[in-house]
């Protein structure tokens, strides 16, 4: 199953990206994974968070352009080669990565990914030796 | 209907000899009757048998603002005052009021242009209409009231003011059409709904506006409330008032008068006269005014002209809508720029909020040109591949409207300041 991150449009401006955790943190909305994509002048920050449709309601009454997005979130064990193998399979499946992000955190590995194809990268990680988290 | 046909639908060959004819006359005129003009001219060393042709206009030397200022308040008069029958007088908010005198000649030219106009509007003697410009010093009451009768209508000199007053008036007589502001007609529509009426209770057909800039959804607001047709009425007290130009049934673009005034486009920074179709400062020559003639007065208007002959018949040449102040002009890297011509760009791509600012630097002796707008917010795309692709549409239109490349900058709705009346649109950090 796929899980809904958070796509947050920011200038490229000292401060901005803590307005955006300090409204998170005090509607009490936690966050489990965050990334930020940039380039010269505006940035892209995502983030998986416990409370998506409440996140995306005080980010915009802050006037925040943000946005849903579907991806798939996998854990899989912090040893050498386990994420390798999963890529592996996905690209042998023809599943194109549009970007992804990950923390390794004692025996696991959570990754987060946005592929081109929710529904057939699911059916493939089904068979890869890793979890699908669910929310 | 053409109120003059002769005039407004003369073969170019007939007008360009009349023009001619025209300016020869004017020049001496006011070489004999104008110090200011005499002087400017023996110092460019020119006389008025250097000036044969329409086409010679270029020689001659231009008029501005600061020129009536500095002659307040008669000093640009040709006329002797004897022959001043009526003067009009600009608002002096920025410095000496500007004083028009009329002749008597001057006047008939006035409400045989206005009865032009009026024409063109579909208005006949069988109309009733009023004139709710003001009147006295401005030219827009009294203009517009003498072209009425002098076209045969019934002329109801409404002027401003008392509005519930003027909609009984407009229901009981039966008033057809109407001169006045854009924003006054907005604020007559509104006073109507207050009343409890609508535009099914009065018989408004025509709607002449002019006297402040306004924009196609103005005309499409008000003719859809007070149920009229709406026309651009355009004039300045300089010149003459309301009936320099004005649009007709096609509604692409306002003829002129150009048999009593004629039109230049020049570039607002050289001064040199550009080809009919290109845009830039609006200039304008009194072809046969006797009070208060003026050679190539320069009215900061930003427009074009568009040449050749209209669906309606007449083939005097049409000024375009006027979409700036070359007040507002920069230039960058040499080119001339104008917010306007940015913000028609962005107002056709849905993904922007009509909200930019242009900002303008000089760094490592290159001007450089950054345009920042609002991404909408339903617009915005987790992909950054889209977001970039959006991007560069915008600088690709850009450059093809500007000529010159400007960086986009995409930034967080309501991140622009909107502020109130008149949006600045520009911060010029260059220290020239």
């Amino acid at each position: 199953m796929s899980i809904k991150q958070l796509s947050i449009f920011l200038e490229n401006k000292t401060g901005r990206i803590n307005e955006v955790t300090k409204i998170l943190g005090k509607n009490g909305i936690n966050m489990h994974a965050f990334s930020m994509a940039e380039t010269t002048d505006f940035g892209i920050l995502r983030l998986i968070v416990t409370e998506v449709e409440k996140a995306v309601e005080v980010l915009r009454n802050a006037n925040f352009a943000v946005m849903l997005t579907d991806v798939v979130c996998i854990s899989c064990p912090n040893v050498a080669g386990s994420l390798s193998e999963i890529l592996e399979r996905l690209a042998e499946n023809d599943i194109f990565i549009e970007y992804m992000y990950a923390f390794a955190e004692g025996d696991n590995a959570n990754v987060v990914i946005r592929p081109n194809n929710i529904q057939k990268c699911l059916e493939i990680l089904g068979s890869c030796n890793c979890s699908i988290k669910i929310d | 209907m053409i109120w003059n046909p002769n005039k407004e639908c003369m073969s170019r060959d007939e007008m360009h000899s009349l023009q001619s004819k025209r300016l020869n006359k004017l020049v001496t005129y006011v070489y004999h009757n104008v110090p200011f003009y005499r002087n400017k001219m023996q110092e460019m060393d020119i006389t008025p048998e250097d000036i044969q042709s329409i086409d010679d206009i270029v020689k001659l030397p231009f008029t501005t603002k600061q020129d009536l200022r500095d002659n307040y308040p008669y000093g640009l008069q040709a006329a002797p005052p004897s022959e001043i029958v009526r003067v009009h007088a600009s608002s002096g908010t920025t410095g000496n009021p500007t004083i028009v005198g009329y002749t008597r000649k001057d006047l008939a030219v006035w409400s045989e242009v206005m009865a032009r106009a009026l024409t063109a509007y579909g208005i006949t003697r069988d109309d009733t209409f009023s004139v709710s410009y003001g009147y006295g010093l401005f030219t827009g009451g009294l203009g517009a009231h003498y072209g009425v009768e002098n076209l045969g209508a019934t002329v109801i000199p409404t002027s401003t003011g008392n509005t519930e007053k003027h909609i009984r008036l407009i229901r009981d007589l039966k008033i057809t059409g109407i001169a006045c502001t854009p924003s006054y007609a907005l604020y007559l529509a509104e006073t109507l709904e207050k009343m409890g009426l609508s535009k099914n209770d009065i018989s408004l057909k025509v709607g002449a506006f002019g006297a402040e800039p306004w924009t196609e959804s103005m005309r499409k607001e008000i003719e859809d409330r007070l149920g009229l047709k709406g026309f651009n009425l355009y004039g300045l007290s300089e010149i003459m008032g309301p009936g320099v130009s004005y649009e007709c049934s096609e509604q692409n673009g306002s003829h002129i008068c150009e048999d009593h005034f004629y039109p230049e486009i020049i570039n607002p920074e050289t001064l040199e006269q550009l080809p009919v179709g290109e845009h830039g400062e609006l200039v304008f020559t009194t072809l046969t005014k006797e009070g208060m003639p003026l050679l190539r007065y320069r009215t900061k208007d930003l427009c074009s002209l568009i040449p050749g002959t209209c669906a309606c018949g007449r083939t005097a040449i049409r000024m375009g809508r006027i979409v700036g102040r070359s007040d507002d002009m920069l230039i960058i890297r040499g080119i001339n720029v104008f917010p306007s011509q940015v913000e028609s760009v962005i107002l056709e791509m849905p993904e922007f909020e009509p909200q930019y600012m242009l900002i303008v630097d000089r760094i490592n002796n290159l001007d450089t040109l950054q345009v920042q707008v609002e991404v909408r917010k339903d617009f915005f795309s987790d992909d950054i591949g889209r977001m970039l692709a959006l991007k560069k549409r915008l600088s690709d239109k850009l450059k093809s409207v500007l000529s010159i490349s400007a960086e986009v900058k995409l930034m967080e709705p309501n991140s622009i300041e909107r502020s109130q009346g008149k949006s600045k649109h520009v911060i010029d950090k260059r220290i020239l």
